[in-house]
């Protein structure tokens, strides 16, 4: 096997706040292959985000990474501003969440978008306005000639996207980082844009990292999911394997908690109770114990460690796995 | 565009008529007679009657309002009864000085402001934004005839680089003139980049939470670029009203840097205007200077749409 295009070693964020340092990603081991996709997936504060911005070297100023983030051969944490500037934009890009804001309100379409080639690649103005038109293009923009001088607002959201990840394409990256890019959309609309991702990242041979709420999402997109909860990653696995069979309650009570089309009208979905544990005030056991159905005495002594299931690659942490007779189509 | 720039010229009508009934209203209103200013304490009162027939002045307020008013848009807003010259004229003469004051005043202050503020934004928090922060407060606190004695005593009588009082219209003699022109402007600058520096630097943090601050990093773009190209045009709103209003209010001349540094500028004529209750003058100076606000605040609402394209296609 070779070397992983992204390792994420042993890396862990802390945020302080008034109340004490939060603890925002709780030491995360993911690695990803050249040209493949891997899907993190977790509720809101479970710290996905976190993770992202810590490989983006974006963090808040007062956050601490500790740990590595091996991009290349290189590693992003102890690179100096100049290289990392070098590499942002070329060969590790992010679409953001909301469309509406990731877009600068005063620039033209064409600035943001020639900028970002004409920082890292050796075109002149006339050969970066060619190839801006081409990505308008590619990402299905109508009339993209027309669009470089408009601004972002006269662009409805989903086109705005499409504009997002133009850029991020932009310079060809070796990895895309697509942080949430369907969940400020119509419903409408997001399938069409991770179907764009997805074929621009096969004709790119780029790897991606899919951030979603949603399990639904990667199924199908990532070649390897990890379910995210406060912090840790609680299980790992090829998108298959994870689909077939779930170890990791979290994951099952994830997955429950889509609507489906075949219920029955009125019938409440099954949300996960509780909410996750307070991350200024860490658990002693297992962070979701409290709110599991199948959580005994251990998990609130210790925290399990991620383990190896029977199918090769496939990791959980837990105590209690569940035992599951029938699989879920992927 | 074009529809925008209309509906912002025809917003100003109001405007204008308000400032013109205001201006009329605070010179009719005040105490005294000006008839009798006018012929002094000996008249006997057959002859200030006999004036303020003449003059009008015997005429329901709203009537002299109207009459006034047609002869202002005929563009004749009175001519002094002291000196003899028109509105027009006496503003004429004086307002080259303190368009050249606001201007290098405002030159000056944006010079010091604008850098400033961005390198604190860029670093808030740090050594130099917590120094000139503080540094700013403790200029804004200075009044500014205190800055000009420090200017007059340091620059005009300790080093002696500069004439402390006068003035020679730029015409004759241009260097003269930009030498006499230093203290009265650095001593309104130093006045002004604390505002200046203060509205753009809180706007610039703002700025940079943004997310699009944090695409134009993760895009690889230089740091110059983000803080000049990304962050500075969409924080400068603020910036661009503060420095209207500072140019609308420098315009009016500045009663005490132009007495101070003995300029010929609006601010001494309607002193003098006020001294020797000159009501016509003082009526007709105000209604320009008014005016003169009026348009700024029009140049300002058209930069918006300059700065900020949401605004030029009335999406804001």
């Amino acid at each position: 096997m070779t070397a992983p295009l992204l390792a994420i070693e042993d890396v862990a964020v802390e945020l302080p706040t008034p109340r004490g340092n939060l603890r925002a990603v709780d030491h995360v081991d993911l690695s990803l292959q050249a040209g493949r996709t891997l899907g993190i997936v977790g509720e809101s504060g479970c710290g996905k985000t976190m993770l992202s911005r810590a490989v983006l070297q974006l963090l808040p100023k007062k956050a601490k990474l500790t740990g590595r983030v091996m991009f290349d051969g290189e590693d992003l944490v102890r690179l100096e501003p100049e290289s990392l500037r070098r590499l942002r934009g070329r060969d590790l890009a992010v679409v953001f969440q909301d469309p509406m804001t990731s877009l600068n309100p005063v620039l033209t379409i064409g600035t943001q978008l020639m900028e970002t080639i004409q920082e890292h690649l050796e075109l002149d103005a006339p050969a970066a306005k060619a190839r801006s038109i081409e990505l308008l293009a590619a990402v299905g923009i109508p009339a993209p000639e027309q669009r470089l001088a408009q601004y972002p607002h006269q662009c409805s959201g989903g086109m705005r996207q499409r504009i997002a990840i133009a850029i991020a394409l932009s310079c060809e990256p070796k990895l895309l980082i697509a942080d949430e890019p369907t969940t400020a959309l119509d419903v409408t609309i997001q399938a069409q844009i991770l179907d764009l991702l997805a074929r621009e990242q096969r004709r790119r041979h780029m790897a991606m990292i899919i951030i979603t709420h949603d399990l639904g999402v990667v199924a199908g997109r990532a070649d390897e999911v990890a379910v995210m909860y406060a912090g840790r990653v609680v299980e790992r696995a090829p998108t298959q394997a994870l689909f077939k069979r779930m170890h990791m309650p979290y994951t099952e009570a994830l997955l429950a908690a889509i609507p489906k089309l075949d219920t029955a009208p009125h019938t409440p979905l099954p949300a996960i109770s509780g909410r996750p544990p307070d991350p200024t005030r860490p658990l002693k056991g297992c962070s979701f114990a409290p709110r599991c159905s199948y959580a005994g005495g251990r998990c609130q002594e210790a925290k399990p460690v991620l383990t190896s299931a029977e199918v090769s690659g496939h990791l959980y942490a837990c105590f209690h796995p569940i035992r599951m007779t029938e699989g879920i189509e992927a | 565009m074009l529809n925008f720039v209309a509906r912002r010229l025809l917003a100003m009508l109001p405007v204008l008529l308000a400032v013109s009934l205001l201006t009329f209203l605070i010179a009719s209103l005040l105490p005294g007679d000006l008839a009798l200013v006018i012929l002094g304490d000996q008249a006997t009162p057959e002859n200030v009657a006999a004036l303020r027939r003449d003059m009008g002045l015997d005429q329901p307020l709203w009537w002299r309002y109207l009459s006034w008013l047609g002869h202002v848009v005929q563009g004749d807003l009175g001519r002094s009864f002291r000196t003899g010259q028109t509105v027009l004229q006496a503003v004429a003469e004086r307002i080259p000085v303190s368009l050249q004051l606001m201007l290098m005043a405002e030159f000056i202050g944006l010079l010091i402001g604008v850098p400033v503020a961005i390198a604190c934004a860029a670093r808030a928090g740090g050594a130099f934004d917590r120094f000139m922060t503080g540094s700013a407060f403790a200029m804004l606190s200075m009044p500014s005839f205190l800055t000009a004695i420090l200017l007059i005593y340091l620059f005009a009588v300790e080093l002696r680089w500069l004439p402390a009082t006068g003035y020679v219209p730029f015409t004759e003699a241009p260097l003269a003139n930009l030498r006499f022109f230093v203290l009265p402007a650095l001593t309104l600058a130093l006045a002004e980049w604390p505002g200046i520096m203060r509205v753009l630097r809180s706007d610039m943090i703002a700025t940079l939470q943004e997310d699009y601050i944090a695409l134009a990093k993760a895009k690889g773009l230089k740091p110059s670029r983000i803080l000049l190209v990304h962050a500075l045009k969409p924080s400068s709103l603020t910036l661009v009203t503060v420095t209207g209003i500072n140019i609308g209010r420098l315009l009016g001349g500045t009663l005490i840097v132009e007495t101070i540094f003995a300029l010929p500028g609006i601010g001494r004529l309607l002193v003098g205007a006020i001294y020797t209750r000159d009501l016509v003058i003082l009526q007709g100076v105000v209604l320009l200077v008014a005016c003169g606000f009026v348009i700024v605040n029009f140049i300002v609402d058209m930069l918006y749409a300059v700065l900020d394209p949401r605004i030029r296609h009335g999406h804001a």
